[in-house]
């Protein structure tokens, strides 16, 4: 058993261009993707649209210290990554093997995009 | 003491001919890892050269397995396994064999290597290595790339079925006519990159159309009643009937025409004959079936002049109908040339004037400059002649294309 993340790229404009039905019908999907892989989800979401990102990052240039960005931490507005498609939302899946994994994936709905499949390091310490 | 073409060690290559894949398939089982498999199953054949002097055994795939098991159990037990970065390949639990199915390791491992979630070069190069038993440097020469690409291709195809837990299985029956069509087009590739290899000296890459052989013949052992199986190991076989008579005993290239359809290999072709009209009946009509039909009908003619090229013609038309690609209106364009005279072939080809996927393809230009030739506008054809010779990056392709060039100018 692994557990595998399932990143949700989408389009943020073309998500906010849905009229009030299409969420509503959007939602119901996602509900039924719940549903039906139920037992393998371990975790789930849906985020505010990439605009609503603030990225945090060492100031270019400056040394390590410790691991970790600290104080003086470079903070812009906007996402890591500027792309077409965004992360928009993740499922967490607990799958015997990749193809267990895959068949979950081709189910999540997503009009605008796709989605990603990353396995989680086994070694990665569980919060919960 | 060596003994380099002596019983022993022609036993040991003969073996690893024929049973490499299934004794790798059998280890990968016990070891659960891909390289420990590797490396196992290589020091069971370096045992071989000492332990079969004593004489060679009767089943030398059992033998071997055997051998490369023992390492296996032998390394797990240095516990060096247990520690190791990379999580182990995910392979099923089978009921012990009295009981159960045996599984059908070898199948299973060329599923594996043949994963969609793999980039398709890998898929090649993995199967290639692991069923086909070829080097690194072997299969970085069959496809243009230096030896540390093609190195680093293998270990990050192989570190990512591990971590990414790709399973060492044979799909499911929902899945299986998606994944079957995967590993058709992976032995299509090896098929045609040995049958002409894109770089060096030879035309033909023996070895890989060996392999090209092999894993045909292992697909169509497990899919009796496939269709697409049934054509591609027609197509293979009638493709390879040809080998001994492509090229001259310099190496030279030898073109179709010009072949002694004598030295064609009557087996192959009476077995790919029959495969062909099994795979023809299949609804709706399967691609390596109309492939391998077209094979047949060159099997079929007596001379070249003898050639069916309306029915060629007419299998391309099929595939352009419903695979549709640039690849099959040229080779449609050269049928038209032949059956209809050369200024149709040329008509056929201003199809695929602008088409930016064969840009740098030297077979465009070469049909080109033939169709041109055979009309008679010799200046046009030397300049696409020309074109096709500095595309091509296999010697004997280019000799015939400069012997071409020279004949025009005489």
């Amino acid at each position: 058993m692994g557990q595998y993340l399932i990143l949700i790229y989408t389009d943020d404009a073309s998500h906010a261009a849905m009229g009030e039905q299409e969420v509503g019908a959007l939602m119901a999907a996602h509900q039924a993707f719940g549903a039906e892989h139920g037992e393998a989800l371990r975790g789930g979401g849906w985020l505010h649209p990439a605009a609503t990102a603030t990225s945090v990052r060492r100031p270019d240039g400056r040394e390590t210290n410790g691991f970790a960005a600290g104080e003086d931490a470079l903070v812009t507005d906007g996402p890591y990554g500027e792309t077409k498609e965004a992360l928009g939302g993740y499922y967490l899946v607990e799958a015997p093997d990749l193809d267990a994994a895959l068949a979950i994936a081709r189910d999540v709905p997503e009009p605008f995009g796709g989605v990603e499949v990353r396995p989680l390091r086994p070694t990665v310490q569980q919060y919960s | 003491m060596t003994d380099a073409d002596g019983p022993v060690s022609r036993a040991v290559a003969d073996a690893h001919r024929r049973e490499w894949a299934g004794v790798l398939a059998a280890t990968v089982r016990v070891t659960r890892d891909l390289d420990l498999a590797e490396e196992c199953v290589q020091e069971a054949y370096a045992q071989a050269l000492t332990a079969w002097r004593d004489g060679v055994p009767a089943r030398p795939g059992a033998w071997l397995t055997t051998a490369a098991r023992r390492r296996a159990l032998d390394a797990h037990r240095r516990a060096a396994v247990a520690q190791r970065a990379l999580p182990l390949l995910v392979v099923d639990e089978v009921a012990p064999e009295p009981w159960g199915t045996p599984p059908d390791d070898l199948l299973a491992l060329l599923f594996t290597c043949c994963h969609p979630a793999l980039t398709a070069e890998a898929r090649v190069a993995l199967t290639l290595r692991l069923l086909g038993g070829l080097t690194t440097p072997e299969i970085a020469r069959a496809f243009l790339v230096t030896e540390p690409t093609m190195a680093a291709r293998l270990t990050r195809a192989k570190k990512k079925i591990a971590a990414a837990g790709v399973p060492f299985r044979v799909p499911g029956p929902d899945e299986l006519p998606r994944r079957l069509a995967g590993v058709l087009t992976v032995v299509a590739l090896v098929l045609t990159t040995g049958h002409t290899a894109p770089t060096g000296a030879a035309l033909v890459r023996d070895d890989l159309l060996d392999r090209a052989h092999d894993l045909a013949r292992l697909l169509r052992s497990r899919f009796p009643d496939d269709a697409d199986v049934a054509g591609l190991l027609a197509l293979v076989l009638l493709t390879d009937a040809r080998r001994a008579s492509r090229t001259d005993p310099a190496g030279g290239l030898v073109l179709l025409a010009d072949q002694d359809r004598a030295s064609w290999d009557a087996d192959m072709i009476t077995e790919g004959r029959v495969l062909v009209r099994t795979a023809l009946t299949a609804r709706p009509v399967r691609r390596y079936a109309v492939l391998a039909a077209i094979a047949a009908v060159h099997a079929d003619a007596a001379t070249f002049a003898d050639t069916d090229w309306p029915e060629i013609v007419g299998l391309y038309d099929v595939l352009a109908a419903r695979w549709p690609s640039p690849v099959v209106t040229l080779n449609r364009a050269v049928a038209v040339g032949f059956a209809d005279g050369p200024d149709a072939g040329l008509a056929a080809l201003d199809a695929l004037r602008d088409e930016p996927r064969l840009a740098a393809y030297g077979y465009l230009a070469a049909a080109r400059g033939e169709l041109l030739r055979r009309a008679g506008r010799d200046a046009e054809a030397r300049t696409a002649l020309e074109e096709a010779a500095l595309l091509t990056a296999n010697d004997v392709e280019r000799e015939l294309l400069a012997d071409r060039l020279a004949a025009l100018d005489g």
